[in-house]
């Protein structure tokens, strides 16, 4: 059986192969994920982001049991970054989700980001297409811990949460930029802690000086003590709250096709970019060009535009 | 310049068993991600049917197993008879901890590829992956 009717066919080992093959640019996964659109677009997909050690991974663990409980199946990507010395990564985020090991109707799987910038993995978004294809009604991604510019989630997520702790200050401050717009939903983790209020206060200051791009959804701010458990349920509704602003408000609509569009020229440049150095050959022609430009034979602007003319003649 | 296709050696630790620290699995853990490795690290406690469940979700090529409780004689063969039951037989098993040989011979008798004890350099279990994975 093919690898893409192995997925819908609810084959576990055939979703993971398939994972591994996107992973690693092999193109044997190109017919699977063609196959498999068409039964993509269902899942909710829910991203999770924030600062490192902020309780990601605890509050992707407690919220999938809130899902499981209503009967919702569950698929997490959990991304963790690779060492840019080594290539090397631990993936370490499941070790907070243990319970759901044996579950069938949650699928786990842990990514390194292989040295993609963003927050993310590369492939990221076709592995929410294979958990969606798959059945999983909610794709949790649990970002890397972010500072500033790791915003690659909303290019995937419908809704975004982002997770602070209290007690920041400064760190607050340091990660306004960028993460603040990305925000729907703001979590104040660890509410146990002292400042929580605080902390809550100050976020709701700057979020009334960040104008949100849509004005007829104010993020609201959670507190939580993902730990014990505790202000999860009311977590929950809040994020139910802003689905049904996405459908209502036709957001979740223009979302899709944004999403959609950045997805296309991604596959497009990828694949114009494939089929010029094919093109142009092997290393070695690419060399000669290269020393062309270096000697001052022909400058790289003509050359590139001649190129690329003769070759869409 | 096109991506380059990236290949990966992942590989799950896991430190089945009730014995109560993982200083050891962490150790290798962290060897195998400075040796350029993937290392899934799923803690402490792990039952065989959370380590081999973990091992099928994360396609990874090699479980290594860290077991200091005594119960090695239970754990290795109920790993391996749970990957028969998934399809993982193309997937390594290997571990570490205070086995002793006559153990050791049956273990890999039975499809546990290499047992290392105390004492063994992380460089060993580094060059034994690179060596017996294909990638
Ligand atoms: N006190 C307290 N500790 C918490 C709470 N939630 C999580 N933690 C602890 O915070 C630590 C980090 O939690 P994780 O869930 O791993 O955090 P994370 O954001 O996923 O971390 P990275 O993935 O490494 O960025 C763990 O030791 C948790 O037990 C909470 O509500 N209160
Ligand atoms: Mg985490």
């Amino acid at each position: 059986m093919k690898l893409a009717d192995r997925v819908l066919n609810k084959d576990v080992r055939a979703v993971a192969r398939l994972i591994t093959l996107v992973e690693n640019g092999d193109p044997e996964a190109l017919p699977a994920l063609k196959a498999l659109y068409p039964h993509t677009g269902r899942a909710y997909i829910l991203g999770v982001t924030g600062a490192p050690g902020a309780g990601k991974s605890t509050l992707v663990d407690k919220l999938t049991s809130a899902f499981r409980s209503r009967g919702q199946t569950v698929g997490i990507i959990a991304v963790d970054p690779t060492s840019p010395f080594t290539g090397g990564a631990i993936l370490g985020d499941r070790i907070r989700m243990q319970r759901h090991y044996l579950d069938k109707g949650v699928f786990i799987r842990s990514m390194a980001t292989r040295g993609h910038l963003g927050g993310l993995a590369v492939a990221t978004n076709d592995v929410v297409h294979i958990l969606d294809a798959y059945g999983m009604d909610i794709i949790l991604i649990e970002t890397v811990g972010v500072g500033q510019d790791e915003v690659e989630i909303v290019k995937t997520a419908h809704t975004c949460l982002v997770i602070t702790v209290p007690g920041m200050g400064d760190d607050i401050q340091a990660i306004k930029a960028g993460i603040l717009e990305i925000g729907d939903i703001f979590v104040v983790n660890k509410a146990d802690r002292e400042g929580a209020d605080k902390t809550v206060k100050e976020l709701e200051i700057m979020l009334g000086f960040n104008t949100y791009p849509q004005k007829s959804w104010k993020p609201p701010i959670y507190k939580t003590i993902a730990v014990k458990d505790e202000g999860i349920s009311a977590l929950v509704e809040g994020i139910d709250a802003h689905l049904s602003y996405l459908k209502d408000s036709g957001e979740l609509k223009k979302r899709k096709l944004n999403q959609t569009e950045r997805e296309f020229l991604e596959i497009l440049q990828h694949n114009l970019m494939q089929q010029a150095m094919a093109k142009i050959g092997d290393r070695e022609a690419l060399t000669r060009l290269l020393s062309k430009i270096v000697n001052r034979e022909a400058d790289p602007y003509s050359l590139v535009e001649e190129m690329v003319k003769t070759w869409f003649a | 310049m096109a991506e380059e296709k990236q290949k990966k050696i992942r590989v799950l630790i896991a430190k089945p068993g009730l014995d109560g620290h993982d200083r050891g699995a962490k150790i290798i853990a962290r060897a195998l991600r400075d040796a350029g490795m993937e290392v899934i690290y799923t803690g402490l406690h792990q039952t065989p049917e959370q380590v081999v469940a973990t091992a099928l979700q994360e396609d990874v090529d090699a479980i290594g197993l860290s077991i200091l409780s005594g119960a090695h004689n239970y754990l290795f063969p109920r790993v391996l008879e749970l990957m028969k039951e998934k399809g993982l037989e193309d997937v390594m098993l290997f571990g570490g901890g205070i086995i002793p040989d006559e153990d050791i011979v049956k273990l890999k008798a039975m499809g546990v590829k290499e047992i290392f004890t105390p004492g063994t350099s992380t460089e060993e279990v580094i060059q034994f992956l690179r060596e017996n994975i294909k990638k």
